[in-house]
């Protein structure tokens, strides 16, 4: 119980030095960025952990839902859960460690984290939908029209005189 | 251990970005093989209960730490260092057996960045087993100093981070995978 030890010894010299200072620099240095498990915290998280595994996956292989949208919403869900169960009671997450810092940086990853994948997903969904050439709907529109008629028009003094054309184009 | 959480948070992004490119590209099959095909469930459920294990196995060693049992803690640490093992062989062997089904990297956009997002994980895992033997030859040479706990500490959160990392890849790409 060496953790057990240190902060009797920092309880026994705060009496001097005076409890409040001692007892935060102490838990700072000491206790670090992650507070100590129990026996229980540990059986606690896997318990956990293997019945948030087990059923999603039991979902995807017997699919006791047909709707595969359902099926992914729910699995979703327990895989967010036993993350804030690792986060909890494996990583040992707790606001006041390091002076609530740890905790800051983990809300400044997530928020990027989040930008970052909803971003990519959003942007390039898009550009697949806007990029599609090949789309005949698309085709009336202005830009196509225009690149209609003049395609088999350059085609045809291109051949002739390539100089001319790409005059015309120019001006 | 701040500065060590700070590392952390920004392999984080890593994954994040990896998970992105993953999510845009995992419906380019280049008309090759899909998920569906491909993905054998019953061995990633072997694969995340090995990881699952090394994690609670982890746990025990910290917690023969805190009582000062140098011998629990090296037991502890080796056993977790046997679970890892068995996840990567056994992701050594998928990807092993993808390969020969000709379902390579080169295959398809979807196979690019299914085996950087999976073998970037399983990277990590490689170099956390190598500090996970470096630090039991200095626990055997120095015993729980307060460096070795230091240490301990924070494979301790490279550890579990690892396997918090192992939720989204089991969740989005195989879970998600075969439900399309």
């Amino acid at each position: 119980m060496s953790t057990g030890s240190h902060a009797g010894d920092a309880g026994d010299t705060s009496t001097h030095h005076g409890h409040e200072g001692h007892g935060a620099t102490q838990y700072v240095h000491d206790e670090g960025g992650a507070a100590h498990g129990t026996l229980k915290g540990y059986l606690t998280g896997f318990v956990l952990s293997v019945v948030l595994t087990a059923i999603p996956f039991w979902l995807v292989m017997a699919r006791p839902i047909e709707s595969a949208t359902t099926t992914a919403m729910i699995v979703i869900v327990f895989a967010v859960t036993q993350i804030v169960v690792h986060m909890i009671y494996f990583l040992h997450m707790d606001s006041r460690s390091e002076g609530g810092w740890t905790v800051m940086a983990l809300i400044f990853t997530v928020v990027l984290v989040g930008i970052t994948v909803s971003g990519s997903l959003w942007v390039m969904y898009h550009l697949n939908t806007n990029m599609m050439p090949m789309n005949m709907m698309e085709m009336p529109e202005g830009g196509a029209m225009e690149s209609t008629g003049t395609e088999p028009d350059a085609g045809q003094s291109g051949g002739a005189m390539p100089g001319m054309d790409h005059g015309a184009h120019g001006g | 251990m701040l500065g060590f959480w700070i590392y952390l948070m920004s392999d984080c992004l890593i994954f994040a970005v990896l998970f992105a490119t993953y999510g845009v590209l995992s419906g380019n099959y280049a008309a090759g093989p899909g998920p569906h095909d491909l993905f054998e469930l019953p061995l990633v459920a072997l694969n995340t209960t090995m990881l699952l294990l090394s994690s609670i196995t982890y746990g025990f060693a910290m917690i023969g730490m805190q009582h000062d049992r140098q011998k629990q803690v090296m037991v502890w640490l080796a056993i977790t260092g046997l679970f890892g093992l068995a996840f990567l062989g056994i992701e050594i062997y998928e990807f092993a057996h993808l390969i020969m089904e000709g379902a390579t990297p080169q295959r398809s956009g979807f196979l690019s960045a299914f085996f950087t997002l999976v073998g970037t994980h399983g990277l990590h895992v490689t170099f956390g087993l190598i500090w996970l033997v470096v630090l039991l030859v200095q626990i055997q040479q120095r015993g729980l100093i307060a460096d070795n706990r230091r240490r301990l500490m924070c494979l301790s959160m490279f550890w579990h981070f690892l396997d918090v990392v192992w939720i989204g890849v089991f969740t989005f790409v195989y879970l998600l995978g075969v439900l399309r």
